[in-house]
């Protein structure tokens, strides 16, 4: 296992409250991970920790890729260092336009991984992204739209994996990005993330329904509860809750800990 | 409050504005009439008197309630004598370049003292006139007298006062009827030194059924020691049927206290495009006024500004509807930095009679400092029946969701900010068809978000 994103024991404060209390994971790549959990339980939070939002308070832990500690790290280093967050509300930038912006971040990774850069040529990206966007099944003039402004909850979700398709990350963490998708969305968004899988990338698939795992296949699956993975496994496990609901897990360990 | 005010206060008031009235080192024997038509040498006259009896204007006036002038140095501005441009700052050459389209039909370049202008020859065989104010006088004095202070009053204040008796620079602009012109004119009044006065007079005349776009600019460097003032008059004719695209770029330096009166009369089924950019100046009131005069005419006023530093801007908008069928659509976007101001107080006039009209007003400020502030003031007065009228004043400041959002994928902090200002000013870009003059804006946004950080 040579590269993986490795999270230990997070603990992360919002406004004064602990959300997440010592979470424990690792995400090698080429590996797709699922968490699953109960609204609130704090999975957004271990996202947005993640990226680096300035409102999500580091209290003790370490998480570790490429041989740094990216706590220490601005978001905008972090993506430099090949992490991506698929957000679970993309926010709306009026006035830019998706093909705007997605030159300016590719060009602002690829001028800090090389100072000499000089930017992608104009032609080469229109054909990336055109690229891109066949994968996605997005109509070209989606380029010109102002950025989720305006968009619909899937076209929102849409286009966070279209950047991602177009900045190549190493390590993806998608924030529920199934929910708000019809049937044929979601195969089409699922499709470009396998698309785009392979030995470079890992993905932390965040979500509450097995149904996006029918497509996604993950690897290993994680549940999530009061701010702690409390539960590992195969792609069973997916299954077995969507059966069950999270009761099992809670049953399972209050068991446990009658137990120890 | 007025009523507790006591009377002796009020002379008080007076008696300063008075005193800072006096201290304009200007004299009667500036006013130029030699060689001038008896109809121009009136004209001066009267408003030299107007100059000399009106009260600076009242800091308790609701116009002026939010521009202190107090610290304006009346007594240091000299008029430009001829070839003063000679010893000044040389003019920015790049600013010469066609700000739309390929090519210019016409350029005038007025500098302190001194003049080159051109115009296109097949334009001249049609009898249009663009030139300076000098020659305008001399020249075609017959079409100019008519005109002079038929859209703004001097009375209308010190300043429409002073610039009408003053004025030493400006352009005329005559578009005969029916002749369109497809390339546009440019102009630019180039304003370098220091305790200088710049005072102009723009008259632009688009007669029936003419077209034409022109494109004006103020600009000067910043320089040391000193204040430097502009005085400007803008009049404008659009006749029936005819077509206007008017765009006014002011980037003085940081020095300049800018002062205009400005007004568009617009008659039946005319149409004007009256766009704004003010990227500079140390402060600057205008007053812009929009009469829709004829039925079926139509104004749209598109304005874009940014300021930084001490930088102070005030606009008075006014869009009057005096006739039925009448459209205004006035946005005016603004980013502000530092401790610079902003005030915008806009009002839509419907007349009595004028049904049937359709007014909007906008003005959209993003304030990107803490010590920045912008007032946005709208306002109706509506005196007619079945007419439309909707406005809407923001002032906002960056959401750091979108700062984060575009951090996440990437773009470091100061070009995301970059990003979502030239954002916040797409919109109002996208109303102005010229490339250069976007491009100009673009490259002022750039140098002042250099400077940004809080
Ligand atoms: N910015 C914030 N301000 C205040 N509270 C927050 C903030 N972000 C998260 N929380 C709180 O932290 C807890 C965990 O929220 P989080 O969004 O991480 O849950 P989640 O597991 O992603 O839930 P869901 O499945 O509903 O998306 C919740 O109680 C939430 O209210
Ligand atoms: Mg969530």
């Amino acid at each position: 296992m040579t590269d993986a994103l490795v999270i230990r024991n997070l603990r992360v404060r919002v406004e004064g409250k602990e959300i997440l209390k010592g979470v424990n994971l690792t995400l090698p790549k080429g590996e797709v991970h699922a968490i699953m959990g109960p609204n609130g339980t704090g999975k957004s939070t271990l996202a947005y920790t993640l990226m680096g939002h300035p409102g999500y308070e580091v209290v003790e832990g370490e998480v570790w890729f490429k041989g740094q500690n990216i706590l220490e790290l601005e978001p905008d280093e972090r993506a430099h260092l090949g992490i991506f967050l698929a957000f679970q509300y993309p926010v709306a930038i009026p006035g830019v336009t998706v093909a705007n912006f997605l030159r300016t971040a590719l060009n602002a990774q690829r001028r800090a991984r090389d100072p000499e850069d000089k930017g992608i040529p104009i032609a080469e990206f229109r054909k990336l992204l055109k690229e891109k966007m066949a994968l996605l099944n997005m109509d070209p003039s989606f380029g010109g739209r102002y950025l989720n402004d305006g968009f619909s909850g899937g076209e929102k979700k849409r286009a966070e994996i279209l950047q991602m398709a177009v900045l190549q990350p190493e390590i993806a963490i998608l924030d529920e990005t199934d929910s708000g998708l019809d049937i044929d969305a979601l195969r089409i968004v699922a499709q470009g993330v396998n698309a785009l899988r392979g030995p470079n990338l890992g993905v932390l698939v965040i979500t509450h329904y097995q149904r996006i795992l029918n497509y996604i296949q993950p690897d290993v699956v994680h549940v999530m509860m009061d701010g702690r993975i409390v539960e590992t496994g195969g792609p069973d496990l997916a299954l077995h809750l969507e059966e069950k609901g999270y009761s099992w897990v809670r049953e399972k360990l209050e068991g446990d800990s009658v137990l120890a | 409050m007025t009523k507790e005010t006591p009377e002796i206060v009020v002379r008080g008031r007076r008696r300063e504005a008075q005193a800072l009235a006096k201290a304009f080192a200007f004299q009667r024997a500036m006013v130029r009439t030699a060689g001038l038509s008896p109809g121009i040498q009136a004209f001066r006259d009267q408003a030299w008197r107007l100059f000399e009896s009106l009260p600076m204007p009242d800091p308790k006036d609701e116009a002026w309630r939010r521009t202190d002038i107090s610290g304006l140095q009346a007594e240091t501005f000299r008029l430009p004598q001829p070839d003063a441009y000679l010893d000044l700052a040389p003019l920015d050459e790049s600013l010469l370049s066609p700000l739309a389209g390929e090519a210019h039909a016409g350029q005038v370049v007025l500098l302190p003292g001194g003049v080159r202008t051109s115009l296109n020859e097949s334009l001249q065989a049609q009898g249009v006139v663009f030139t300076d104010l000098l020659s305008a006088e001399r020249d075609h004095a017959d079409l100019l007298e008519a005109r002079l202070g038929k859209i703004v009053r001097p009375e209308e204040g010190k300043f429409a006062a002073m610039a009408a008796a003053l004025a030493h620079t400006g352009v005329f602009l005559y578009v005969p009827r029916g002749v369109v012109i497809e390339q546009p004119l440019h102009s630019l009044l180039w304003g370098p030194g220091v305790g200088l006065a710049h005072i102009s007079h723009l008259v632009i005349w688009v007669e029936d059924e003419a077209s034409v776009t022109y494109v004006h600019e103020y600009a000067s460097p910043t320089e040391e020691g000193g204040q430097t003032l502009h005085v400007g008059l803008v009049e404008v004719y659009v006749g029936e049927g005819a077509n206007l695209r008017f765009v006014e770029l002011q980037s003085w330096g940081e020095h300049v206290w800018n002062f205009t009166h400005e007004r568009v009369r617009v008659a039946r089924q005319g149409n004007v495009d009256w766009v704004f950019g003010a990227m500079g100046g140390h402060v600057t009131k205008n007053f812009a006024e929009l009469d829709l005069v004829g039925e079926g005419s139509t104004g749209r006023m598109s304005g874009f500004y940014f300021t930084d530093g001490d930088q102070h801007l005030d606009y008075d908008s006014q869009q009057n509807h005096l006739a039925p069928h009448t459209t205004s659509d006035l946005l005016f976007k603004g980013a502000l930095l530092d401790r610079s101001r902003v005030v915008w107080q806009g009002m839509i006039y419907v007349a009595p009679g004028a049904f049937k009209t359709d007014g909007y007003q906008a003005n959209r400020n993003l304030v990107l400092s803490r010590q920045a502030r912008a007032d946005s003031i709208p306002g109706l007065e509506i005196l007619a029946d079945d007419v439309r009228c909707t406005h809407g004043a923001t002032v906002g400041k960056i959401d750091p969701e979108q700062i984060f959002y575009l951090r996440a994928r990437g773009i470091p902090e100061v070009e995301a900010k970059r990003l979502i200002v030239e954002g916040f000013f797409d919109p109002i870009m996208q109303r102005i068809p010229f490339e250069g003059v976007r491009a100009r804006f673009q490259e002022a946004i750039q140098r002042k978000m250099l400077n940004f950080k809080a």
